[in-house]
């Protein structure tokens, strides 16, 4: 479904990393790790098309990213739900508005029922449903985020530091939920520096680790 | 039709992920109410030219005068011969010699009372009055030079042509006016709309990362101001409609300042300025909106 071949990325001086390839299939389930200032935030946004590459190609669900127009774009992002390490929320709606904004936005915003209060049970935000982001701490911003992003139900999930700001036991919890969607065959991509959050997920699911460093992605080895 | 009817109803939702652009809203409504203001009078300015000009053409074109100057003891044979002329011509209704009274009554007002008409070499006037179809000057003038020598028509003319010229050229002005209040209206909800764009860059990011298109983000914008200038344009549309309502009323035939307002049906007029002013706006913030959007990326 997404596909980065041979990809490069600089933001105007050196590199970032060059040679990066990543295949993410329905039903996978991979982990970027790397030291801070990398690029792994970079790299997830060439997977949802926030970012062109500076060379190499970028698929999504087929099409070119570079060549895809402004609808084709909106249409690519409603099947890849993202959770930003900024988590980007429209400040003046309340949270449970942002999180069926994707739903709303698609004008689907009918078949929300039942779906949002769940999810925001598991989130652990029912109370703070009607409140506005900025007034959320860091760790429940970040569950928002996730809660919006699963909302639409996508295809590929893709999530920046999810488990940042949050305490072990909520960071179980929002595992737990990634690794159902990803049994439902949904591919799935975590940026992370958590090492105990990659292992408890080894425990449950194939996961791939991923080591982005001196601007080369390469296969984490068996020490996690 | 549909589109219009969704613009209306509106979606709910949509408008609420554009937060509240509370300065250049207001804005937009003021410029949307002083405009149709103005053009309220623009308004009535054409529409009372018109009714000036269609005055003035009808009573002064059904009528003429023919003026004999001779000395005393040709005049009678003149004005006979003028009458014999103005029978026999075509699209003349009636022809009438005013009486000695009814021209003393003319003089009056500029030499008084006391003037010893029969005394001085006085034109004699004929009052002529047309048929629908009206006679043709030039035919006339030319047999009257032949038979009556003593002769001048004056078909009024010389006054009418003048006075309904100023009247299609204040006409002119009007519709400019109006042209240019659209146009104005429109530069300014196009810079207000814009603002409101530009100030809600990070609004429209996040709502284009969840898979919003651009038509649903221009909507949002779109929608609200076409309300605020329809809205603001019904306000300064009424409160223009109550100023020339409480316009003071003379009845002096001709006045013209007193003609300006709307009569009749005329009053349904101003009614067009909201809902144009609309359309002005929907454009207006549609371009504003797409070319923002495409500048965004
Ligand atoms: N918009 C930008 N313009 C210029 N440089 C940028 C921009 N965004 C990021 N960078 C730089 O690119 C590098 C990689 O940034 P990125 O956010 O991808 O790192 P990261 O691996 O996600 O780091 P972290 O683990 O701290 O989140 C950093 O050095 C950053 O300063
Ligand atoms: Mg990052």
């Amino acid at each position: 479904m997404i596909r980065l071949e041979n990809v490069a990325y600089n933001y105007g001086g050196g590199a970032l990393f060059t040679g990066v390839s990543l295949h993410l299939e329905p039903g996978s389930f991979h982990f970027l790790t790397g030291p801070s200032g990398t690029g792994k935030t970079t790299l997830l946004k060439l997977c949802y098309g926030e970012l062109l590459p500076t060379s190499g190609r970028v698929q999504l669900f087929g099409k070119d990213s570079a060549g895809m127009n402004r609808d084709e774009v909106a249409l690519m992002r409603r099947r890849i739900g993202v959770v930003h390490q900024d988590c980007q929320f429209l400040d003046h709606l309340s949270v449970a508005e942002n999180v069926v904004l994707p739903l709303t936005v698609a004008g689907r915003a009918n078949e929300v029922g039942q779906d949002l209060t769940d999810l925001l049970g598991w989130v652990g935000l029912e109370r703070q449903a009607s409140q506005l982001p900025p007034e959320l701490s860091g760790g429940e911003r970040q569950r928002a985020a996730l809660a919006r992003a699963v909302m639409v139900s996508p295809d590929v999930l893709i999530a920046d530091e999810p488990t940042g700001n949050v305490d072990w036991e909520m960071s179980q919890r929002l595992l737990h939920l990634l690794i159902e969607l990803n049994r439902m065959g949904k591919a799935v991509l975590i940026a992370t520096h958590d090492l105990n959050l990659i292992r408890a997920a080894k425990a449950q699911v194939q996961a791939r680790v991923l080591r982005l460093q001196g601007g080369e992605l390469q296969s984490a080895g068996a020490e996690l | 039709m549909n589109k219009v009817f969704a613009l209306l109803s509106g979606d709910p939702n949509a408008d609420r992920a554009v937060p509240p652009t509370g300065y250049t809203a207001r804005l937009t409504v003021f410029t949307a109410g002083a405009m149709a203001f103005l053009a309220v009078f623009a308004l009535s300015l054409t529409l009372a030219t018109n009714r000036l000009a269609d005055r003035w053409s009808s009573e002064l074109a059904r009528t003429a005068t023919l003026r004999i100057s001779a000395p005393a003891d040709q005049i009678d044979a003149q004005v006979r011969a003028a009458m014999n002329v103005l029978d026999t011509t075509p699209g003349i209704a009636t022809a009438r010699p005013l009486s000695t009274q009814e021209q003393q009554d003319l003089l009056e007002p500029w030499f008084g009372p006391d003037l010893p008409l029969e005394s001085l070499p006085i034109p004699q006037l004929i009052e002529i009055t047309e048929t629908d179809v009206g006679f043709d000057p030039i035919g006339l003038r030319a047999r009257l030079q032949v038979e009556v020598p003593g002769a001048v028509l004056d078909d009024h003319t010389r006054w009418r042509d003048p006075l309904v010229q100023a009247a299609n050229r204040i006409r002119s002005l009007g519709f400019v006016s109006l042209l240019l209040i659209g146009g104005a209206t429109g530069a300014m909800i196009t810079l207000a709309a814009q603002s409101a764009l530009a100030a809600n860059g990070q609004v429209i990011r996040v709502m284009r990362l969840v898979g919003a298109r651009d038509t649903y983000i221009a909507r949002a914008f779109v929608r609200r101001f076409t309300l605020r200038a329809a809205l603001g344009a019904l306000a300064g549309t009424l409160l223009g409609l109550v100023a020339i309502a409480l316009l003071p009323q003379g009845d002096t035939a001709g006045g013209f300042l007193t003609g300006l307002g709307f009569k009749g049906a005329g009053w349904l007029w101003p009614f067009l300025i909201p809902p144009f002013a609309a359309i002005v706006a929907f454009f207006a913030t549609r371009a504003a909106a797409f070319r923002t959007l495409g500048n965004l990326s």
